[in-house]
């Protein structure tokens, strides 16, 4: 057993990391599913996108062969549609609460269509917004924005279609934050991260300057003079500890910074175990542990404390594991890991049962007493991600255990807004999305009373 | 089991159709147009199950274009309607009559009319004529209703649109006829009633209908010429496909109400896609039924279920024979003064059938009398008729994409009939709704 880079061909890592979204082969294979839409009043598709993307009208749109006005329509509310179609878990978001569940027929495939358009606008490079143009005599507003992920992004767009002239302060070398760099390879190229990204900065206004960090490089303080509002959306992005024995040993790593390393160095610099064990079952949890396969570990095996009942996953998400063939172990939670010469050898676990529903109706896991034992040579922590408390402290932010507090955006330092995980703690890519686009409105309106 | 089954048997319906005394196993024939162009196409129909052909227009031999048709396609669904430009056939006369004569003699327990539009002589008539009964024929139908490319020729729509010229032609062919004959009328008309009386006037055996309707489908957005596309031009065409179905519905029902008129049997045509169709033809009056568009788009198959269906559904009304429902409904279109004004439904919503896609609601919000309470959730808003408000018009009902979701409930006003006139002259109060 042992931790190795390498493992498969190019080809195999090829294939393995493929778009797993497969796109609509043609105009008319859409059109037959854009014709079952219903065209809702009041959608519940649209209530239940945290971006209230109208997704009647951008499917009828479809229908009537104005893609461009569909990708319009997409992109007016959420300026990462594209991405958000391979990313968001459409399962419990649009796709969920399509009228056609309530016939017991399969749902739009809304995700699917939202592609379809969004795909075509950015392969023809559709120019669907233009900048305000600042009145002459008048000086364009500034805003500074930290963090090039989808608030940051969302919020410099909107901005930008208002006539501002934002500069983004990232700490990486590319934008896209989460989205670049968060998510499983598979579900969203680097490529097309790139593109996104592209495609969302060429409305023109947005400077972007990598390689800044805030409470590195970077102060809050000058930019607050400098600029005449700073949106803050600088994500969450520490891994949260086992707190068990072992955890300091070689070979276990948390999902964040294995996914980073997927995303950043390439796939056949990453090394990975022969037997890797996946603590958590949210999103992350399954990026890495299908990304592990992926990558030629010989055996994944996920444990969750809980049961499928509780799982932060969606069915579909755990479907994709199970199909990369990886083992789930329900009601396991980590005790101690062995090492042996200072490296991984293997996890014990507590077997937990669930105690009877409190008030909250909330099942708590309880030790059983029993253990199992799993061989492995490699441990992914993925138990969830915790704010930058020490960095949103030093920065005097009103913070609840390291959440920025803000009332609409607004943080309690004077024209510095926040949004996205930095304030929520982690959610989706779309909720992040949201947050910037109401970052900018609260900016907007600052900026106008200034 | 087997008792059932015997039953079954024995109430089988009977679908063979006597049509002016031709027969036919079934009332379900291919109208006068391409799919009757020549033997292949209509021994492939007969071997189909088709009941009988008119074969399609014979005349002075003609040059055709390409293009030659043009759709309306719907909701992702191909061909709502239909149009075409093509004229009558372009075919030799003596190879028509002569295939003809091979399909009568290969099946002859099927109904074969010829449509004929001879120039407009009393001689070329009867000339056409006899060639045509030469070939043994069961009847002849006269093509007064074509609606491009002929008429500029005084024929077809031109000799359909005036009730003298079409009553001088059927006299003419009356003169000469010894078999059953047939006009097709066109509906490109205000009415198809006048001249409807004067052909029956002038001894016609029976009358068909609807021929095509002019049109124009649609504009191609990029070269901006109308289609179908003929070297950068466009003409107007005769439209048909289940478009047109209640257009020609009211014109049956016309001549079927119409005292003159209804002395004759009519062959239905329009729109006639599946057996529903045509029982909703029989009922208003026609003795027959004509099929081409369903036919083009999806070949002479269709045949099988329109013949089963219609077949079903008559067991299942207990119906032995087409006679015991041909022209049932007529009497149930009536004059809007001799409506029932005391008649009043309510739309409901059945709650547990809802799927909450808020159609009815808009339907009855925006464009008619907001009779619809919307109670906001999320995702699903909850949709209920707010009854003293709801009118009855039936809106919300048809918008609502899930069967028996809205029912129109009865509420009458007042138990007795009571009609416009009626109304009046009791000087009953106008706004009370």
């Amino acid at each position: 057993m042992s931790i190795e880079s390498n493992r498969l061909s190019p080809k195999q890592y090829a294939h393995n990391f493929a778009d797993f979204h497969p796109p609509f082969e043609t105009h008319d294979a859409a059109l037959v599913e854009a014709n079952r839409c219903l065209f809702c009043y009041d959608a519940p598709c649209i209530k239940a996108c945290p971006t209230s993307i109208n997704v009647p009208k951008f499917i009828k749109q479809i229908t009537t062969d104005n893609i461009k006005g569909s990708a319009h329509t997409i992109f007016l509310s959420n300026i990462m549609g594209a991405g958000c179609g391979k990313v968001c878990p459409v399962e419990k978001l649009c796709e969920g609460s399509c009228v056609f569940n309530l016939m017991d027929e399969p749902p739009i495939p809304i995700a699917k269509l939202q592609r379809y358009s969004t795909e075509i606008a950015m392969k023809k490079d559709w120019k669907l917004f233009t900048r305000k143009v600042t009145p002459e005599g008048l000086k364009a507003k500034k805003v500074a924005i930290i963090g090039a992920g989808p608030a940051g992004l969302s919020c410099a767009h909107m901005l930008s279609r208002e006539g501002v002239d934002v500069t983004i302060f990232e700490k990486d070398e590319k934008a896209g934050g989460l989205m670049t760099y968060g998510i499983a390879a598979y579900k969203v190229t680097p490529a097309f991260c790139a593109d996104e990204v592209r495609y969302i900065l060429s409305i023109g206004g947005i400077n972007i300057k990598y390689g800044q960090e805030l409470g590195r490089n970077l102060r809050l303080d000058i930019m607050q003079k400098d600029y005449d509002a700073v949106y803050v959306s600088i994500g969450v992005g520490l891994a949260r500890q086992l707190d068990i024995e072992g955890e300091e040993l070689e070979g276990v790593i948390d999902a964040i910074s294995f996914i980073y390393d997927i995303r950043s160095k390439g796939f056949s610099k990453v090394p990975v175990g022969d037997r890797v064990a996946v603590i958590g079952m949210g999103m992350t949890a399954i990026d890495a542990a299908t990304q592990a396969r992926r990558l030629g570990a010989k055996e994944v095996t996920i444990l969750y404390r809980r049961t499928q009942e509780e799982m932060p996953c969606t069915e579909v998400e755990l479907d994709i594991a199970k199909l990369d063939g990886c083992k789930i172990i329900w009601l396991a939670a980590p005790k101690e890991i062995i090492g042996v010469n200072g490296k991984v050898h293997s996890l014990i676990a507590d077997v937990m049962e669930l105690d009877t529903p409190d008030e909250t109706g909330r099942r708590a896991p309880l030790k059983t007493g029993r253990q199992i034992v799993l061989e492995v040579d490699m441990i992914i922590k993925a138990a969830g991600q915790m704010p930058f408390e020490s960095l949103i402290t030093e920065n005097d932010f009103e913070n609840l255990r390291g959440k920025i507090v803000s009332n609409n955006t607004a943080t309690n330092l004077e024209g510095i807004f926040a949004g996205g995980d930095c304030v929520n703690g982690g959610k989706e890519v779309v909720d992040a999305v949201q947050a910037g686009k109401d970052g900018a409105a609260a900016i907007l309106l600052y900026i106008s009373q200034q | 089991m087997r008792k059932r089954h015997l039953e079954k048997r024995i109430t089988m319906a009977d679908l063979s159709s006597n049509f002016l005394g031709i027969k036919s196993p079934n009332p379900f024939w291919l109208a006068s147009a391409p799919p009757t162009d020549k033997k292949v196409n209509v021994l492939r129909a007969f071997e189909a199950g088709w009941g009988g052909v008119v074969w399609k227009t014979l005349g002075s031999q003609v040059k055709n274009v390409s293009s030659r048709y043009s759709a309306i396609n719907y909701g992702g669904q191909k061909v709502m309607g239909f149009n075409n430009i093509e004229l009558i056939s372009d075919r030799p006369l003596d190879i028509n009559l002569r295939e003809i004569e091979e399909c009568l003699r290969l099946f002859p327990d099927r109904a074969m009319i010829v449509s004929l539009m001879a120039d407009n002589d009393k001689a070329s008539w009867h000339e056409l004529i006899k060639k045509v009964e030469d070939t043994g024929a069961h009847g002849l139908e006269l093509n007064f209703g074509c609606p491009h490319g002929m008429t500029e020729r005084g024929m077809g729509a031109a000799v359909g649109q005036d009730p003298e010229i079409a009553r001088m032609v059927v006299d003419w062919v009356m003169e000469k006829a010894t078999i059953p004959v047939i006009t097709k009328l066109t509906p490109n008309v205000h009415s198809v009633v006048p001249t409807a009386q004067a052909v029956v006037e002038a001894g016609t055996n029976a009358l068909s209908l609807i021929n095509t309707i002019q049109s124009v489908t649609g504009v191609y957005l990029e070269t901006l010429v109308p289609n179908p596309y003929v070297a950068g031009k466009s003409v107007f065409g005769g439209y048909c496909g289940p478009a047109v179905k209640p257009i020609a519905l009211k014109f049956l029902t016309t001549i079927a109400q119409d005292n003159v008129t209804k002395s004759v049997p009519v062959s239905g045509i329009g729109g006639i896609s599946t057996w529903k169709d045509a029982v909703e033809f029989l009922l208003l009056g026609a003795s027959n039924v004509q099929v081409c568009t369903a036919a083009m788009k999806h070949g002479f198959r269709i045949i099988e279920d329109m013949c089963e269906g219609m077949n079903n559904w008559m067991d299942d009304r207990g119906f032995i024979k087409l006679d015991d429902f041909i022209g049932r409904s007529v009497n149930n279109i009536t004059h809007w003064e001799d409506l029932d004004i005391n008649y009043h439904h309510i739309a409901h919503i059945n709650q547990d059938k809802c799927i909450h896609c808020g159609l009815c609601y808009i339907a009855c919000e925006d464009t008619s009398h907001q009779s619809i309470d919307l109670a906001y959730g999320k995702p699903y808003n909850t949709y209920t008729i707010k009854e003293e408000e709801c009118v009855g018009c039936n809106l919300c009902q048809l918008m609502c994409p899930v069967n028996d979701c809205i029912t129109m409930q009865e509420h009458r006003v007042a138990p007795e009939y009571l009609n416009w006139k009626q109304f009046k002259e009791r000087g009953l109060p106008l706004n009370d709704h």
